[in-house]
């Protein structure tokens, strides 16, 4: 039963919000299905299949709050974990930064479901795998990938008359292809909500011909150095733009403990951080890489302008701060859009005299929170430019950099590419910081 | 964005837009602390898991192992004055991996019947028949015998979920007040605690019940300075343990102090946050002020806390056979620790001081199991020793691999959601032999920094260039501490920095560094593992300078 439809969530959530005594109840119900595949060595090496369904209940008095959850669905089950959450609100401390809970919203209508993604099979992902294992088997390669496909909603009501619904799916492929000598590597990745456009060997190519272009690569010196850095160097499991986005908090902000911090007090809000050419935005029906339409509270996420040709146009609030920050509280979105140009990466190396293309980047941390200054490494796939060709590779670099001044020295930005649900595009930047060299491959 | 991509509890920093979202916290359901402490019968797990094996054997596996998990876990947190969130959570369920045509095959269910089991084991032949159309090498266990019925349980004083949440709550809120007195301008305090009810059963004929207790007290503590827009923080000193709610009384016995003139503590066996908290506080303010580090060559002191952290990412990481072997190489990486550096029997990974050793044994470590999640009873054994490697991390599948015949015990799953595999034992630092304090370390140094606690880190995916930062750093002139220094960061080659490796102190400055969600794996999983060390000198070693400005 893990995928409910919303006629069939409802009812459970109706039943649910009728066992309640509470002042307040909020119910919320998730489920997920998801099959895998995952292969190294140019053989499968696990693969598996999971099911879930969950409700929580969430009780309030006043300003004390419990919750409880079950994951079976019988009225005596659902009746004693509606009291068990009861239960623990009546024990709770009161909460300072209590908010009630909210009334009926209206949502933008999803778009984040394929059907084609939820009928998948482990035959057809067993297929994806052999075709990127054989083109590398053709070409003495060795590869080592990981498919996903997962379907999965969320469900809520509250006893304020608030009801939402959303299904989404979700395919996940990435792909690492090397010599057998280990001299050389290779990455691609791609996501997408219909599994209709994925295609196994196509990117498996792409990962191929950087692990063999790779081979024989030279070291440089590190400095600082004008680099193209492909959308999967900017957000994808390690990238660089993660951490800018997730730093978007206005009470951090307004504490004096972010980046976004004003010298004597306050917030950046309205200031200009950026090059002008850089416009991040939120829209949960974009129809490439769609969102969720409501938040965990079921506050609607709509379109929204974080910056502007390089202003601050907006902070993240959260329903208390907004109040007594006198601001309009923000649902946090889960997909973020980078505005940018019609140029492929390939046309973005065309028009570089010398230059470094940076395929991925692996294991990005903090190094200092006031200036967002982070490392990390590159990975799988780093190049020379040289009159506008790829000249050599070169061994990997250390950079310490941060984004906020990687994004005041944009020199050209690509055309945007969907990437762990957002749209990215990829960015030539000049005087990016390597601080020194790796011998990994 | 996918919620693992901004999982870090280390980073429970000053500034975190939200509550750390941690494997294992985020993905249970929430529970009422009540239920807590019912335990399920083995009884009835052993019947659900023998109708899993029989469905899996019927279907045509050759091998099934399944387990039934409960995964309890409790976080609360706090900030300054007041309680954000108590989240108990809970996840039921069982996960079947199996055999068939040479070719794993895992489904999992939170169907918890004798009828899901065999459902699940079901598909998961499907998944391995499927599968093996598209396998060419067969997969080949090595050889376990079964131990029939036992069972096993960290062997802790108090269980944790049995605490009043109100005491639990009081003695956060007690820390945070220490550091607001001190000077702190903001505090985020936490307290996780996990119980993993573990029953595993196989068709070699084991049905092995565990009850895994651990527990991880901690905060951040930020000091603000308005008029100079500087903002510093310090995490707390504590480590996540192998322990239950005593590692929260403070004894005296447990603590050691770190040079003279650093105002530095560390923590053995259990753990004062109350002192932490102060220290913490009065450190971030220094640390405003503090000069910044002038790059080059240092001899580092690291202690237990900080070093603990550098094991991991530059031993305990390369010496796992998945990674050596290339099943890691689309996500984790792959290893400069190639088979031919072991094989050849030479390779000096370290000086001779290095002495490194794997285990799931020591009492109050992170990795103590009486058993993996594959059914083989845990051991200890050396990695590097006198600097030269000697062995690796493996489990079943791998053994044979290395012409080996036996696992290490060291496979684990993170749920039962999700397919058990090959993760970091405890990887330790042997003490040295001679007697040797802090003090007498430090003054041999001449031109050196101590660094505690552990800090930013990174390093690449074949594990030869790293970078570590710290909690608190300080000069070392002419054998003596002079003072705070920030901004402080190193970076070297893993070979060339444990060949550095001067000397570490004896028995008596031992202790654990340990993680909750040290990651790896697709889908991602999360492991808890320690690491125990005394302090210990690296010669001549690079430190950056890490201060920017961006207007």
């Amino acid at each position: 039963m893990a995928i409910l439809s919303q006629e069939q969530a409802q009812a459970i959530l109706q039943k649910v919000l009728s066992f309640s005594k509470a002042d307040e109840c909020q119910a919320t119900l998730t489920g997920r299905t998801a099959g895998n595949i995952r292969y190294a060595r140019n053989n499968v090496s696990t693969a598996g299949h999971s099911d879930n369904v969950s409700l929580a209940v969430e009780s309030r008095y006043g300003k004390r709050s419990g919750v409880a959850t079950c994951n079976q669905f019988d009225d005596d089950t659902l009746r004693r974990c509606v009291q068990r959450a009861e239960e623990t609100a009546k024990l709770a401390p009161e909460d300072p930064e209590y908010m009630p809970m909210l009334g009926p919203q209206q949502y933008l209508t999803p778009n984040s479901f394929a059907a084609k993604t939820a009928g998948d099979t482990a035959d057809a992902r067993a297929q994806a795998a052999a075709d990127s294992i054989d083109l590398c088997v053709a070409r003495k390669l060795t590869v080592a990938g990981f498919l996903e496909n997962s379907t999965s909603f969320r469900a809520l009501r509250n006893s304020k008359g608030l009801q939402a619904y959303q299904p989404e799916t979700f395919v996940d492929f990435s792909v690492t292809v090397r010599t057998p000598d280990g001299t050389g590597s290779g990455y691609a990745v791609a996501d997408y909500t219909d599994v209709g456009k994925f295609n196994a060997k196509a990117l498996t190519q792409i990962a191929a011909d950087k692990a063999a272009g790779s081979v024989g690569a030279k070291a440089m010196e590190p400095g600082k150095y004008t680099v193209i850095l492909e959308p999967a160097a900017l957000v994808s499991d390690e990238g660089l733009l993660n951490r800018l986005f997730y730093e978007l908090g206005a009470r951090e902000a307004d504490e004096g403990r972010s980046f976004l911090s004003k010298k004597g007090g306050g917030n950046k809000l309205g200031q200009k951080l950026f090059d002008e050419r850089i416009t991040i935005y939120s829209d949960p029906t974009n129809l490439e890489a769609p969102g969720r339409v409501f938040d965990d509270e079921g506050q609607p996420v709509k379109k929204m302008t974080w910056v502007e040709k390089g202003v601050l146009k907006n902070l993240y609030y959260s329903r208390f701060w907004a109040q007594k920050s006198k601001a309009t509280a923000t649902a946090f979105p889960s997909n973020f859009i980078m505005s940018g140009g019609t140029q492929s990466t390939a046309d973005l190396i065309k028009g570089t005299a010398k230059g470094i293309l940076v395929t991925r980047l692996w294991y990005i941390r903090d190094v200092d929170p006031q200036s967002l200054l982070v490392t990390g490494l590159t990975r799988d796939g780093t190049f020379y430019i040289e009159n506008g060709k790829i000249k050599h590779p070169v061994k990997n670099f250390r950079f310490n950099e941060s984004p906020v001044i990687m994004l005041n020295n944009i020199e050209a930005i690509g055309k945007p590419v969907r990437l762990g649900g957002n749209l990215v595009p990829p960015l030539k930047i000049r005087d990016f910081t390597f601080t020194s060299l790796s011998d990994a491959v | 964005m996918k919620r693992r991509d901004f999982v870090g509890l280390t980073s429970l920093a000053a500034g975190a837009l939200f509550l750390p979202s941690i494997p294992g916290f985020g993905m249970g359901n929430a529970v009422d602390p009540a239920q807590l402490l019912e335990q399920v019968d083995p009884a009835i797990k052993k019947r659900m898991a023998d109708a899993a094996l029989n469905a899996a054997k019927s279907a045509g596996a050759s091998y099934a192992d399944v387990r039934i998990g409960r995964y309890l876990n409790q976080g609360i947190f706090t900030r300054e004055k007041q309680v954000q969130n108590i989240a108990s959570t809970e996840s039921y369920g069982i996960g079947v991996r199996v055999i068939a045509n040479g070719t794993w095959g895992f489904a999992a269910t939170n169907d918890v019947s004798e009828a899901g089991a065999a459902k699940a084991a079901q598909t998961a032949v499907g998944i391995a028949k499927a599968n093996s159309k598209v396998q060419k090498e067969q997969v080949q266990l090595a050889p376990q015998k079964g131990f029939g019925e036992v069972s096993w349980k960290t062997p802790i004083v108090q269980n944790a979920f049995e605490v009043p949440i109100a005491q639990k709550v009081a003695l956060l809120l007690a820390a945070n007040a220490k550091a607001l007195d001190n000077g702190a301008s903001f505090v985020n305090s936490a307290l996780f605690q996990v119980n993993e009810q573990k029953y595993f059963a196989s068709t070699d004929g084991s049905y092995i019940d565990q009850d895994v207790h651990r527990i991880y007290p901690t905060f951040g503590v930020t000091v603000v300075d308005r008029a100079s827009g500087k903002f510093r923080s310090r995490q707390a000193l504590s480590s996540p343990m192998g322990l239950g709610y005593e590692y929260l009384t403070p004894k005296a016995a447990d603590k050691v102090a770190g040079p003279a003139g650093s105002d530095v503590t560390g923590y053995k066996m259990s753990y004062d946050i109350l002192e932490d908290a102060a220290a913490a506080a009065k450190q971030a303010k220094a640390k405003i002020t503090a000069k910044s580090v002038v790059p080059g060559k240092y001899d580092l002191v690291l202690d237990p806390h900080h070093l603990g952290l550098t094991i991991h990412e530059s031993v305990g990481h390369p010496l796992e056979l998945d990674r050596v072997l290339g099943y890691e190489a689309n996500y984790a990486g792959t290893s400069f620790a190639t088979l031919d550096k072991w094989k050849s029997g030479k390779f000096q990974y370290g000086s001779k001081e290095v002495n490194i050793v794997a285990d799931k044994l020591q009492p109050g470590s992170l990795g103590a199991v009486g058993y993996d999640d594959e059914g083989v009873k845990t051991k200890e054994w050396d990695l590097i020793k006198q600097g030269i490697l000697v062995n690796y991390e493996k489990i079943r599948d791998q053994a044979q691999m290395v012409g080996q015949n036996e696992s290490d015990g060291c496979c684990y799953s993170q749920s039962w959601q999700d397919v058990q595999f090959q993760r970091m034992p405890n990887v330790s630092l042997r003490p040295g032999q001679g007697k040797l304090s802090v003090d007498e370390l430090v003054k041999g140094v001449d031109k050196g920094i101590y660094i505690a606690g552990n800090g930013s880190f990174s390093i690449d995916q074949q594990r030869y260039n790293f970078q570590f930062g710290g909690q608190v750093f300080y000069a070392i002139e002419k054998g003596k501490i002079t003072g705070m220094l920030e901004d402080v960061a190193y970076q070297a080659n893993t070979q060339e920095f444990w060949n550095s490796c001067a000397a570490t102190c004896d028995a008596s400055d031992y202790r654990f560094a340990g993680f909750f969600n040290d990651g790896k794996g697709q889908p991602a999983q999360s492991s808890a593992v320690s690491h125990g060390s005394a302090t210990t000198r690296f010669n001549g070693v690079n430190v950056i300078n890490t201060a920017r400005k961006i207007g």
